[in-house]
């Protein structure tokens, strides 16, 4: 049988996600202070006793906000990329497949998507929704969609050419019987490299547009925001980047491990055999 | 007899992008009887893997027809097609791509009786595994992926998935040219024994004259798109009545050094096949033939009984009278 043995890497992401989760559901009882409580004597303060993280430029407790920031950053994130594959990853399958007419209407309709700029399509997708975290993210989705889209389209058109797939047809196997047991196994490792990117874009795209004020509405501490906030006193406190950027770089870097261990355990010829 | 599988006047052409039409098959009559092997040799290109996949339904005819058991193909659709396509199988040359990677080898040969919902899963478990105990794999190897198998592994593997659905008709293109020497005798020993087993009406297709004298009853020998000799393996073998089908059989290695030369004379064929684009006029043979006169320039030979059950198409070849002829001096 094969032997599942977790590389180190996978293992400080999984762990350091789980942490995330822990965080994030616990945040009250863990959280040392009150995230949004600002005290205008003690602001900006370095890391010390009373403030493990220090202080924002509001007097709040960076920690704590980092905390309650944690499900807010990975509700935001993995929103965004949820919509982006449950649109993208159909989408792309279906005008792979079908091809012909289809694919050429569908191609069209990824590039004129894909040729606005990221961040130009989601404010107008916020604006005709409406401001807040879900519209926003919901525009990430959308934003990211066909990359996902035309990743999916172009692994299909591979599989759907390939003799195991006409040998399928030879036996009567039926178009969803195709797609669902031949395509999708093999057109899903790109997909799984593109979920982890696309979350790590999905990240900094909160922080952008909350740093525009479509996103995570103050006072709700997002990571996205508190960096956008820090940078703005970059020169006076440059150590107030250093707890949200650090969290963004972690949790982007254990999507990407995760990622990496996920595209290798599904992929049989990449798997090392035990003893037979 | 009903004939298992027919094919009627069967045109095939592909639509090249700025070069014109490819005639892959050109006017191709023949039948296959049930229970026979009918090996079809011609070189690359000369529209025999098409003929074959033509005649189990993965290529629709541009022209003609495709009978199974003398009913049309072409008016099935849908599940009804889907579910009668089962009863004739392809067995392909590359035996790696024909699988799944994703895929056990247990799974890919269950996958025609998922695919069909016959019986329960345990009992489609058992009897994929029993088939491919059959063509001399362990339950051990039925676990493994396509990439841990050896070429001739994966085509015992093939072999096993085609038959999982007791097809009617199965047709083996190239079913052993990507494999060892060492290995292609055990996988045709193997094939020929579950012939007989399973009853199968076959359709061999090879350059290998090797191959398929060792195989066929009959034996169909195509040039560039059409039938040129057909009949009895051993009628064409050592009666050949093309010069094509001369000139094949004298190209093939002579076993014993010492006699080569002696026996025979060789009959070269200069050049390469034509382009199936623009195949010659009359006799498309002509270009490369030994005997070309003037008349294969411009009238196309006839496909006729030069023997009993002995069809050529050359203007040269015997005819009737000549065979009654021969036949009584």
């Amino acid at each position: 049988m094969t032997r599942w043995r977790l590389p180190v890497g996978a293992m400080l992401a999984l762990l350091f996600l789980g942490f995330l989760v822990v965080l994030s559901v616990a945040a009250r009882w863990i959280a040392p202070a009150s995230p949004i409580q600002q005290n205008l004597d003690d602001m900006m303060l370095g890391p010390g006793p009373g403030h493990l993280l220090g202080t924002d430029d509001l007097g709040r407790d960076v920690l704590s906000r980092l905390i309650y920031g944690a499900p807010v950053s990975l509700y935001a994130c993995s929103l965004a990329v949820g919509v982006a594959t449950i649109l993208g990853v159909p989408f792309g399958v279906l005008i792979g497949f079908v091809g012909g007419w289809a694919d050429e209407v569908g191609s069209r309709l990824l590039d004129a998507l894909l040729s606005f700029p990221a961040i130009v399509l989601a404010i107008g997708v916020t604006g005709a929704l409406g401001i807040g975290t879900t519209n926003a993210m919901l525009a990430v989705g959308l934003v990211l969609a066909p990359v996902m889209a035309r990743v999916v389209r172009a692994q299909t058109l591979v599989v759907r050419g390939s003799l195991f797939v006409e040998a399928a047809q030879g036996f009567g196997a039926g178009p969803l019987r195709v797609i669902v047991r031949h395509i999708l196994p093999n057109a899903i490792q790109p997909v799984i490299v593109q979920i982890t990117l696309a979350l790590a874009m999905a990240l900094l795209a909160e922080a952008s547009l909350s740093f525009l004020g479509l996103g995570v509405q103050p006072p709700q501490p997002s990571w996205g925001n508190m960096l956008a906030r820090a940078y703005g006193y970059m020169e006076i406190a440059p150590e107030q980047m250093y707890p949200p950027g650090l969290a963004i770089l972690l949790t982007a870097l254990s999507f990407n491990a995760l990622g990496e261990w996920l595209r290798v355990v599904l992929d049989p010829t990449m798997r090392k055999r035990g003893k037979s | 007899m009903t004939a298992a599988v027919t094919a009627e006047d069967l045109q095939i052409r592909f639509r090249l992008r700025g070069q014109g039409t490819l005639r892959a098959v050109d006017g191709v009559s023949m039948a296959v009887q049930p229970r026979e092997t009918l090996g079809i040799i011609g070189e690359s290109g000369s529209g025999k893997s098409t003929l074959g996949r033509a005649l189990v339904g993965t290529t629709a005819p541009t022209a003609g027809r495709v009978l199974h058991d003398g009913k049309d193909l072409a008016a099935l659709r849908g599940a009804a097609r889907r579910a009668h396509r089962r009863d004739y199988q392809l067995v392909y040359q590359d035996p790696n791509a024909a699988l799944d990677p994703r895929m056990s080898v247990l799974q890919s040969v269950r996958e025609p009786l998922d695919i069909a919902k016959l019986g329960a899963r345990a009992d489609r478990e058992r009897k994929a595994l029993a088939l491919l105990d059959r063509m001399g794999l362990t339950a051990e190897q039925a676990g493994r992926y396509p990439h841990e198998l050896s070429g001739g592994q994966k085509q015992r593997v093939n072999i096993a998935r085609a038959l999982t659905v007791s097809p009617r008709f199965i047709v083996c293109d190239e079913m052993v040219a990507a494999l060892d020497v060492s290995i292609q005798a055990d996988i045709l020993n193997l094939f020929a024994e579950l012939r007989q087993e399973f009853g199968l009406t076959t359709l061999f297709i090879t350059h290998d004259i090797g191959v398929v004298t060792h195989v066929s009853d009959r034996i169909g020998v195509m040039y560039l798109g059409r039938l040129m000799e057909l009949g009895a393996a051993s009628a064409v073998t050592s009666q050949a009545l093309h010069p094509y089908t001369r000139a094949l059989l004298s190209a093939e290695p002579e076993f014993v050094p010492a006699q080569a030369g002696r026996t025979r004379r060789r009959v070269t064929l200069q050049g390469e096949i034509p382009s199936p684009l623009h195949p010659p006029s009359g006799c498309r043979f002509r270009t490369r033939c030994p005997l070309a006169a003037e008349r294969c320039a411009t009238e196309e030979p006839a496909w006729r009984e030069a023997r009993a059950g002995h069809f050529v198409a050359c203007h040269f070849a015997l005819n009737q009278e000549d065979a009654q002829r021969e036949a009584i001096s």
